[in-house]
């Protein structure tokens, strides 16, 4: 490359600018993994709901998604498995105001995390909750997880998965989320869209985006490139915006529905019930306090 | 009522009150505004007391819905610029030590108490034990110096969590409070001092701008200063080894400076850290070393031997992490045997064999849990050695 050419390219701001920490990128995504493009989706959601950048977190568990936090200059909290959403209501609650996101896989969050997404869902925990799911658990080399469907070959599913899989904008619903979506990693524009609304909802909001994983995931189940994976989504994704989330579960070789399934106003959130008992506190302390 | 009412979060005055409501109002008066937990005997007084004042006090009371959401969500509170404890019993702590390992390795100032009882397993839910003092010590993974406090009365319930909340704000570590469930639900007199009495210490903060600021560079101290989420810091936090920008490095070196920083931290503090009560040991011939409710029964037998005539002291651990080593080969000097009545099967007696290099003769008393010795147990014990 002569010099010209290098201080023209150095001579351009990248769009992501400030919004990715110094000297945190290259990333460690394989090619192919759509988590790259998926990152870029998030921080333009994050943009374009219009939240002072110093009163966003993002949480992450561990994983191959879990790296996500990590790489976003805003607060980021890189914690243990499964345990993003329970630290994201302690930074949630301590400050009202804060916007806290959590982006994690389906293995951090529905296996060994499940029973903090249904009880955050069910107490309307002030957070944004983004799961990428790649089907399986990539970081660790392939082995089957909650999501993997039945018939799917995994390093410890090498007769292909038996096991009935989470349908997860279902269970999100079922358990209180006043925001769930689904989308593919291939449809950025919509995912975008769909992230700003459920950032900028109050209370829990959940958004399945299904992610490319062809190290681990697709050179398993003939589909081992990311673009393959992308096609794939392409083929089987059918746009249903509310359909009944019990029939949205994801089977072999079959369609599969992506879009908002649930939009719910009003519910109260755990912020608020919070609030209300600072309130009702101090109105009994009011009478005395005692030990 | 307004929101802006002001409750006080510092009750002075004279109660008559138990342990684990006496380590309740401490933490208030440390200014503790979160609480996330999870119910398990005998801690719950705990959490139900501070279900009622920490609202109160403009604080937020969680309960979650297992022990490790609660030591999770702590740490994510303490992130969020608060002061943070959980309470719970020894089922309990063994689920939090995965977290409590994160909290060690991001250095996150919080305190957690542990209400012992007997164990392992779900042992005796509803009596005694002091089985968790090594867990304390090394119930997560990996290499961490962790501090570990116990009192032996009411008062102190309420006087050593405020010095575990300071301890855990100025090294920046989670600090486990191991009362026991005698002293959790024993009533005794409390005196609560004046706010003004009461010495805080916070965190250190950043005194650079967010462009030079560095979350683990570290003066001769060893503890970095803490931003919190909010501040425009772009707080970076992670389980995983970092650098002192708070970076992941997957390296031997980086591993040798950050693991070696978070234990030297403690131990090149440890006289700053370490507080003992002695009791009659300046021309003692036997020694006793206790601690918590055990500590107790132990004086009542030092006084009892002395109206004998028979020269036995007490040195009471307050601190159990570290372990004061140096005072103790010192006493092994001075003593022929060392007695260590403990509820457990030989934790403390352990370290206490290990400090004194074989100076003296060490001797366990005790008990498996369930009860607390009688001061006539250990007097028993100390008669066999004069005779």
């Amino acid at each position: 490359m002569n010099k010209e050419n290098v201080e023209l390219i150095e001579a351009h701001d990248h769009p992501l600018d400030g919004y990715l920490r110094e000297g945190r990128i290259p990333h460690i995504f394989c090619p192919g993994c759509s988590l790259g493009s998926i990152m870029t989706v998030i921080i333009d959601a994050i943009k374009e709901a219009g939240f002072d950048p110093k009163k966003v977190s993002v949480v992450s568990g561990i994983g191959c998604t879990g790296r996500i936090a990590g790489y976003l200059n805003f607060d980021s909290f890189h914690t243990t498995h499964g345990r993003a959403i329970p630290f994201a209501i302690g930074l949630s609650v301590t400050d009202p105001e804060r916007k806290v996101i959590v982006v994690s896989g389906d293995g951090d969050l529905f296996a060994i995390g499940g029973n903090h997404f249904i009880h955050a869902a069910r107490r309307n925990a002030d957070i944004t909750v983004i799961c990428v799911n790649n089907f399986n658990y990539g970081m660790t080399g392939g082995q089957v997880g909650p999501t993997s469907y039945i018939g799917q070959f995994q390093s410890t599913a090498p007769y292909g998965s038996q096991e009935e899989p989470f349908n997860l904008p279902d269970l999100a619903a079922s358990c209180g989320a006043v925001y769930v979506a689904r989308w593919t990693a291939l449809d950025v524009r919509r995912t975008k869209e769909s992230l700003v609304e459920a950032l900028q909802k109050k209370g829990f909001s959940f958004v399945e985006i299904l992610g490319s994983c062809p190290t681990t995931f697709g050179r398993r189940n003939q589909l081992a490139e990311g673009k393959i994976i992308l096609e794939y989504f392409k083929e089987k994704a059918v746009l249903k915006h509310g359909v009944d989330t019990r029939y949205v579960g994801i089977t072999k070789n079959s369609d599969f529905a992506v879009g908002k399934f649930v939009d719910i106003e009003d519910r109260e959130t755990l912020t608020d019930h919070l609030l209300h008992l600072q309130k009702i506190a101090k109105e009994s302390a009011s009478k005395g306090v005692r030990l | 009522m307004s929101d802006k009412t002001e409750i006080p979060n510092v009750l002075t005055g004279r109660h008559y009150t138990t342990g684990n409501h006496a380590a309740a109002e401490g933490a208030l008066a440390a200014g503790c505004s979160f609480f996330g937990g999870y119910p398990i005997t005998p801690s719950s007084e705990i959490a139900e007391h501070m279900s009622i004042r920490l609202p109160q006090v403009n604080g937020h009371f969680v309960q979650f819905e297992d022990e490790i959401a609660s030591m999770a969500g702590l740490l994510g509170a303490v992130w969020g610029g608060s002061k943070s404890m959980t309470a719970t019993s020894g089922p309990g702590y063994s689920l939090m030590v995965e977290n409590i390992g994160l909290g060690m390795m991001t250095e996150t100032p919080c305190v957690i108490v542990n209400v012992q009882r007997g164990g392992p397993s779900t042992g005796l839910p509803t009596l005694v034990g002091q089985q968790d003092v090594m867990q304390a010590k090394w119930g997560s993974h990996g290499d961490y110096e962790p501090i570990a406090i116990s009192p032996s009365n009411v008062q102190e319930c309420f006087d050593l969590i405020i010095t575990a909340f300071n301890l855990s704000e100025q090294f920046r570590l989670p600090v486990t409070f191991l009362m026991d469930e005698t002293l959790g639900h024993m009533s005794e007199r409390l005196v609560i001092p004046t706010k003004a009495k009461i010495k805080i210490v916070n965190r250190k903060k950043p005194t650079v701008s967010p462009e030079e600021y560095l979350p683990y560079k570290t003066g001769k101290d060893l503890v970095p200063a803490m931003a919190t989420a909010g501040e425009g810091y772009n707080v970076m936090m992670t389980g995983l080894t970092h650098d002192e920008r708070g970076y992941p490095v997957i390296s031997a070196e980086a591993q040798e400076i950050n693991v070696k920083r978070i234990n030297d931290k403690i131990r090149l503090n440890k006289s700053k850290i370490i507080k003992l009560d002695e009791y009659m040991l300046d021309d003692a011939e036997i020694a006793l070393i206790s601690f918590g409710s055990s500590a107790r029964a132990a004086k009542g037998a030092v006084s009892r031997a002395r109206e004998k005539g028979i020269k036995v002291g007490l040195l009471r651990l307050i601190t159990l992490w570290p372990f004061p080593d140096e005072r103790i080969e010192e006493l092994a000097d001075q003593v022929k045997t060392i007695l260590v009545p403990e509820i457990n099967y030989g934790q403390v007696t352990r370290e206490v064999e290990r400090a004194v290099h074989g100076k003296t003769e060490v001797k366990g008393i005790f008990k498996l849990g369930g009860a607390i010795h009688t001061p006539k147990e250990i007097l028993d014990e100390i008669e066999s050695r004069v005779k």
